[in-house]
């Protein structure tokens, strides 16, 4: 296998919350690997406050991390100088859940892309501008004459376009996509991620598709990473994931999604997962899952579980049942 | 379930006065529900599904709301009718609301033990005692630990899902016979979700109240729902038990709505077809049919001149639309994406 195009290792980030002896630590991100290759989709998935959004924008740097390294087509990006940190970030770019949030409400939307295109002193002079903001537009489902309208007049869908027009003026092979469809309604979300298809077939694009909507991200994605406080506990092909959980956390997440079929809906019994997720200021010791998990035992408490491989080809899994592999926690 | 009907709602139609001329948000709706059914609203955001619950009890502004038809409460109390000092005994009374952010729904400033008893005091006539007793009774029938403790805590005091459970508590305390659960677990984790729609069943057996239960998420619908009305601007555009409408849905939209859905399993990826399209603005509607400017199947002339009524292709199975899907093509385009490898779940194996 050639070079993957990026790879995460041992990426934490921490922030400090309070001050004088009410200072705390959040550990958002707290030692994630990651791999993807080019062209491929990696999904990110876990519940709410896990760390998925601290570690899409700690990829791109757009968050310091406290600590690991991301190499991106060979190159350190945390040892990249300003100057070369923006050349940098031409290849890499990020959309969001509310792409409002991307889109300043009071530029026309033709305004914002072309903000994109200035930066990176892409296709300058009025006419070449024009032309490739129109280009972006259409090519994101759009007619280029809306590039004169403002945010507000469009739709969440249509936001999202423009959002992923945006994204894709610095012309980038990477793009970190949090949360893009979670807000859209369900006929809308398969609009946009045929969409997301179409330009990654067409342009080579990889993605890390952060969602927690695991059919849309099985649809999606080659590769799943599962994300619980901070660390990814499992990681397999999309179907192998599916098909051969390993992980307790991966296999009760799987057992929540509701299934659009009422027959087999009601026939499922449920994996229960009792109670919330830990805060990520003070993590349980050992498996940071064993509060909850229902297949707990003596040693999760004592050993901080690491990947292992488990199961078919590819396969990772950070839980002792596999073998008491991982870090002795000190008393 | 029983055969006793708790809420019938005919002729519904709500509409707001705007700079735009009138909208007309919800253009006709009737619906009857049972003692312990739970009926389903799915639709595209703006279809009407919140309006058209809110305005049984004038939750909405009016003007510029404008509510007409009728809906009876346990046969006898006509709704639409009725004062705004009259309907303040029904609301959270005999109709219990629970919205999709726990946070507009409790005050910040108090203690959720009083915003759990203030209902009950005032409905019920209960003293402060014996509602402070009966509201820790409901804090521990929703599973919240140690509710004695609890209940002089402040809503920021518990994470997203205990949150909502304890508006669902304030939702039940006055024993309601309807129950409104507007995206109730539309912010939730999926673990979180679970939890919270298995809660719900299990009072619902207990108490016998009917629930209404507004989602866009079929999946939902499928785990929980008895009917299911299918809203598209404003109109029911379908109406059927749960298990009529996945295994043979007719509508056009409703078909489309499945088939777009990106399923667990699916060994071999498709395109997803999506609708392609926006729903209408409720002031610019079309003059037919609703969803026409979107149909893949409008098929009849009357589709873009003439608004098709709702008919009945089978028993309690109704449609509104000219064109009739073949059954059989409906049946293989909503499942398109169907389910392809079992999940896990929890009678399999541990991993070990
Ligand atoms: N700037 C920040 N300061 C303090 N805590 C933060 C900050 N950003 C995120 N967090 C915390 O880090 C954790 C992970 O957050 P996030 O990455 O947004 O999770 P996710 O995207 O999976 O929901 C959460 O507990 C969140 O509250
Ligand atoms: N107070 C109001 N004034 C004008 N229009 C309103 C008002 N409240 C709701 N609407 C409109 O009614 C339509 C239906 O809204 P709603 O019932 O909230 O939809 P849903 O719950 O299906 O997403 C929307 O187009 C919305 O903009
Ligand atoms: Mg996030
Ligand atoms: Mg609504």
């Amino acid at each position: 296998m050639s070079a993957p195009l990026l790879q995460v290792e041992d990426l934490s980030v921490h922030f400090t919350v309070g001050r004088g002896r009410a200072k705390q630590t959040v550990r958002a991100v707290d030692g994630v690997d990651l791999t993807l290759g080019a062209g491929e989709t990696l999904g990110l998935v876990g519940e709410s406050g896990c760390g998925k959004t601290t570690t899409g924008l700690a990829i791109l740097r757009l968050v310091e991390p406290t600590a690991g390294r991301v190499t991106f087509d060979g190159t350190d990006v945390r040892g990249l100088s300003t100057r070369d940190l923006r050349r940098w970030r031409r290849r890499a770019a990020m959309i969001f859940q509310d792409p409002y949030a991307s889109l300043d409400p009071r530029l026309p939307v033709g305004e914002s892309i072309g903000e994109a295109l200035d930066i990176h002193d892409l296709h300058q002079g009025t006419q070449a501008r024009r032309a490739r903001i129109g280009e972006l537009l259409e090519r994101c489902g759009l007619h280029p004459r809306v590039a004169g309208r403002y945010p507000h007049e469009f739709s969440g869908g249509q936001r999202q376009r423009i959002g992923i027009a945006r994204a894709l003026a610095c012309e980038p092979d990477f793009i970190v996509c949090d949360e893009p469809i979670a807000a859209l309604d369900v006929s809308i979300q398969a609009q946009v991620m045929n969409l997301l298809g179409e330009l990654q077939s067409d342009l080579g694009l990889a993605y890390l598709f952060i969602a927690h909507d695991l059919a849309a991200v099985q649809h999606i994605c080659d590769r799943i990473a599962v994300m619980y406080l901070g660390r990814v506990v499992e990681e397999a092909e999309r179907l192998e994931l599916y098909r051969s959980a390993q992980h307790p956390y991966t296999r009760a997440l799987l057992s929540a999604i509701p299934i659009p079929d009422p027959v087999r809906e009601r026939k499922r019994e449920r994996i229960r997962l009792v109670g919330d997720v830990p805060s990520p200021i003070d993590p349980p010791s050992g498996c940071r899952f064993r509060t909850r998990c229902p297949e707990v035992f003596d040693a999760c408490e004592r050993i901080d579980p690491a990947l292992q491989a488990v199961a078919g080809p590819d396969h990772t899994a950070a839980c002792l049942l596999h073998g008491e592999v991982g870090t002795e926690v000190a008393h | 379930m029983s055969d006793e009907v708790v809420l019938s709602v005919r002729d519904l139609e709500v509409s707001f006065g705007t700079k735009r001329g009138r909208a007309e948000v919800v253009r006709g709706i009737d619906y009857d529900l049972r003692r312990g059914e739970t009926l389903a609203i799915v639709g595209e955001s703006g279809s009407g599904k919140s309006v058209s619950t809110l305005a049984l009890t004038k939750l909405i502004p009016i003007p510029p709301g404008r509510v007409t038809g009728t809906a009876h409460l346990g046969g006898e109390l006509e709704l639409i009718a009725m004062t705004e000092q009259e309907l303040s005994r029904v609301r959270g009374q005999r109709i219990g609301f629970v919205f999709q952010d726990p946070m507009t729904s409790l005050n910040p400033v108090h203690t959720i033990g009083r915003q759990l008893t203030e209902g009950m005091r005032h409905h019920l006539g209960l003293s402060e005692r014996d509602a402070r007793d009966r509201a820790v009774d409901l804090l521990e029938k929703v599973g919240i630990p140690s509710p004695e403790q609890r209940l002089d805590d402040f809503p920021h005091q518990f994470s997203g899902g205990m949150r909502q459970r304890v508006v669902i508590a304030i939702g039940l305390s006055c024993d309601p016979e309807v129950l409104v659960a507007d995206e109730a677990t539309t912010a939730l984790d999926v673990t979180t979700q679970a939890q919270i729609t298995d809660l719900v069943a299990e009072l619902q057996e207990e108490l016998g109240m009917a629930v209404i239960w507004i989602t866009h998420d079929l999946g939902v619908v499928a785990g929980i729902a008895d009917r299911v009305l299918v809203m598209y601007a404003g109109e029911v555009v379908e109406a059927a038990s749960a298990e009529a409408l996945f295994a043979r849905p007719r509508h056009p939209y409703t078909i489309g709505l499945q088939a777009s859905l990106p399923v667990l399993g699916d060994v071999e990826r498709h395109d997803l077809a999506a609708i392609p399209g926006l729903p209408p603005a409720p002031t610019a509607l079309p003059q037919g049919c609703g969803f026409y400017p979107r149909c893949s199947y409008r098929d009849d002339e009357r589709c873009a001149t003439e608004r098709p009524p709702l008919t009945q292709v089978a028993e309690g199975h109704w449609v509104r639309s000219f064109y009739e899907v073949p059954a059989e093509e409906a049946a293989r385009a909503a499942a398109a994406n169907r389910i392809v490898i079992e999940p896990p779940d929890a009678r399999d194996e541990g991993v070990a």
